[in-house]
């Protein structure tokens, strides 16, 4: 049967033609209270710790953290890019002067510009039941909703958490990503600030999404947020993770981290809608660890950033456990995407399923990594992974690198790839029904993202549709 | 009175000329056919008048009501009126079949249509050139069979009531219903829009059920005969080669 709401969202998007240019960069330094910058030191490091009054614990990981980032080696795998980051001289803490509240007028007219034009505000509104928004290192806006208030799930800020719910923060905090996992792990354990906490108690169903929203305005500024979210035995929740910075002058570097724990029969989407500008160079640490009958799901729209390495992973260690991926990134001129997921089937009966969809053009280079691991013990489990790549012109990269580790014979693996190549005849046969060249090519790209796309909250997939157009203007016309 | 005129038209293909100059006026109303052999330039010819990049127009000229459109782009020439049934439309999977279709109506016929209204036309159009209603939901052309494809052109064309319409070997790989279906829908659309046809066909079959007002034969990238219904049906006993033989004199 026909779904019309189905269509009225394609016909919308497909059909309106007319795109909001970028926004205009203005300088945020006005509103920032304290950058702390003068080389990557202890001092530095006490210094930040102290700003945010964090117990001796958390100071001592920080300093661990340090110490390691010194030791581990720059993976040799990264791509050139990467030497873009000047680690030596960096914002590494950007305070903002705003006060964070919980109510939108009190912030100045010109940083909830940003906010406004992205329809946070908005959508906070209409859809989320709670809302944790971060301006450079620190959140500025915290607002949860009284019915999630009434159900004691715990949302704030991670500053919040670590004074309020220490004992819970301590027990998860870098548990299933730890520090000393590789080089930029270290650096984010050294540096973190900002970032969202939730705690949903046993039993409880978020039903409306939350979000944490995070903005980079500063140019040479490193944001290291770390996001940890427990879901408890019986509960549900989805989080969305926005990310939006303007352009600027010289590269920022996005380094955060998070930590997911689906306890006994929880559920876990998480859904990062990623629109960077060609600044920011992004590594984002995702793990997550499902415990028994939990599902968690990873959904990304990779779309921003001019080098981004994400590799959304989960540990499935409780039998009959759950995890999917669905990855779409993009690359144009100048732009590479690194991402994949890892799947650990760590008991027995636990599925994963990962869809990677990549679409380049203009040079741009897409790349997959991935990782299927089945131990030994984890019996009659199964796994699914599709990469499909499309490619708008001959100029475009992209390169998969699966990997399988399968220590238990009755495991069902598969893997599948594709390749595609958009075509002149595919791009004729749609203007000859009345499309121009660009409606034409935004109907197949978003096509082929479609099976990603509407895993997205409307809103959310309304917003990346447009950047795809923008994205693909830039081709210029072929004829 | 809508009118399309293809006037001394040249196409090239990789540099190699396909179509030597042709000639024709296609008036509101009418049915023209064109027949002739394989590699004739049938093809080209539809496809160049709707604009396809890789059929250069060297020389000549394409005029909709006194217009020039030879080198309008193919979305232009479409929301000017002309329509092209293609002869082996291409699948392209992902793009969901009723996306372009309610793209297609919203540039062509009505942007401002609600999508209730618009679907019950859809629903009506479907029905009547017999496809099912789950094609719908799929990619574009994604598993269809080859019978399924032309009526799917047909049903677009009746959807967006072309001004001209062109179909490339509307009869070709079609079962007897889809081909009865097919015509009607040709007769009616020309009895109640009044639009005008270019037929090109190989095998004739449409002709037992479209009455065809000109009839022209395509040999070697030229048109070598042009005449009533009659000119078809002495093709139908004697062939190509008389033809051929004549035009080479």
């Amino acid at each position: 049967m026909v779904d019309e709401a189905e269509y009225t969202l394609d016909i919308k998007e497909i059909l309106s033609a007319s795109v909001e240019s970028r926004l205009n960069k203005i300088s945020l330094e006005e509103f920032h209270e304290r950058i702390v910058r003068s080389g990557l030191t202890r001092s530095l490091i006490e210094e930040v710790s102290k700003i945010k009054k964090e117990p001796e614990w958390m100071l001592r990981l920080r300093l661990k953290a340090l110490e390691l980032f010194e030791k581990i080696p720059t993976p040799s795998w990264l791509p050139e890019m990467v030497k873009e980051v000047n680690l030596g001289e960096m914002k590494y803490y950007v305070k903002p002067s705003i006060q964070k509240t919980s109510n939108w007028s009190d912030i100045p007219p010109e940083v909830r510009k940003y906010y406004d034009a992205l329809g946070i505000p908005e959508s906070e509104k209409r859809y989320l039941g709670g809302l944790v928004a971060q301006l450079e290192s620190e959140p500025i806006y915290e607002r949860v909703k009284e019915e999630l208030k009434a159900k004691k799930v715990i949302m704030t800020s991670m500053e919040t958490a670590v004074q309020k719910y220490p004992d819970i923060v301590k027990e998860y905090y870098t548990k299933i990503f730890p520090i000393s996992d590789h080089k930029f792990a270290a650096l984010h354990g050294a540096l973190s600030s900002g970032g969202v906490f939730v705690y949903v108690p046993k039993g409880v169903k978020v039903q409306a999404p939350v979000e944490g929203f995070f903005f980079i305005g500063t140019e040479g500024e490193g944001q290291f947020e770390h996001t940890l979210l427990i879901a408890d035995e019986g509960s549900y929740i989805h989080f969305i993770e926005g990310c939006a910075a303007p352009r600027l002058s010289s590269s920022s570097f996005h380094d955060g981290m998070v930590e997911l724990y689906a306890k006994d029969n929880s559920y876990i989407k998480f859904t990062t809608v990623q629109n960077w500008s060609k600044d920011v160079i992004n590594f984002n640490n995702k793990r997550a660890w499902a415990d028994r009958n939990s599902t968690v799901e990873w959904v990304e729209g990779s779309l921003g950033a001019k080098l981004s390495l994400v590799y959304p992973s989960t540990i499935l260690r409780g039998e009959n456990a759950s995890s999917t991926s669905m990855v779409v990134t993009m690359a144009s001129e100048n732009t590479w995407k690194d991402s994949g997921s890892k799947m650990i089937h760590a008991a027995p009966r636990t599925r994963s399923r990962v869809v990677s969809k990549n679409i380049g053009f203009m040079g741009g280079v897409n790349v997959y990594r991935g990782l299927i691991r089945v131990n030994k013990g984890a019996y009659q489990s199964k796994a699914h992974v599709q990469c499909d790549s499309l490619m708008l012109d001959g100029t475009s990269k992209a390169h998969t690198y699966p990997h399988n580790q399968v220590f238990e014979e009755d495991a069902d693996v598969a893997h599948e790839a594709h390749t595609i190549r958009m075509n002149e005849d595919q791009l004729f046969y749609i203007m000859s029904r009345g499309l121009s060249e660009s409606e034409a090519r935004s109907m197949l790209v978003l096509g082929f993202m479609d099976e990603i796309m509407r895993e997205l909250p409307f809103e959310y997939a309304a917003l990346l549709n447009k950047v795809v157009k923008l994205e693909l203007d830039k081709m210029g016309s072929v004829a | 009175m809508n009118t399309l005129e293809i006037i001394d038209l040249k196409v090239s293909v990789d540099n190699k000329e396909i179509i030597k100059g042709i000639n024709m006026k296609i008036r509101e109303g009418e049915i023209h056919t064109v027949m002739g052999p394989n590699g004739s330039g049938k093809t080209s010819l539809s496809l160049a008048i709707m604009g396809h990049p890789k059929y250069k127009i060297v020389s000549g000229k394409i005029i909709l009501n006194g217009e020039d459109i030879t080198n309008l782009p193919p979305d232009e020439k479409a929301k000017k009126g002309i329509f092209l049934a293609f002869q082996n439309p291409i699948e392209i999977s992902g793009v969901k079949f009723s996306a372009l279709l309610v793209a297609s109506y919203n540039r062509i016929v009505n942007p401002s249509m609600q999508p209730s209204e618009l679907f019950r036309n859809i629903r009506e159009v479907i029905k009547k050139i017999g496809i099912s209603e789950s094609m719908l939901s799929r990619g574009i052309h994604e598993g269809f069979s080859g019978g399924e494809k032309k009526r799917a052109e047909v049903m677009q064309m009746l959807l967006l009531k072309p001004k001209i319409a062109i179909l490339d070997e509307p009869d070709s790989g079609v079962d007897v219903d889809g081909l009865r279906a097919i015509g009607d829908a040709i007769n009616k659309l020309n009895a109640e829009n009044r639009t005008a046809f270019l037929i090109i066909t190989h095998y004739r079959r449409i002709l037992e059920y479209v009455k065809s007002t000109n009839v022209h034969v395509l040999i070697n990238g030229k048109i070598a005969a042009s005449g009533g219904s009659e000119l078809a049906k002495l093709i139908d006993e004697k062939g190509y080669e008389w033809i051929e033989k004549m035009y080479k004199k």
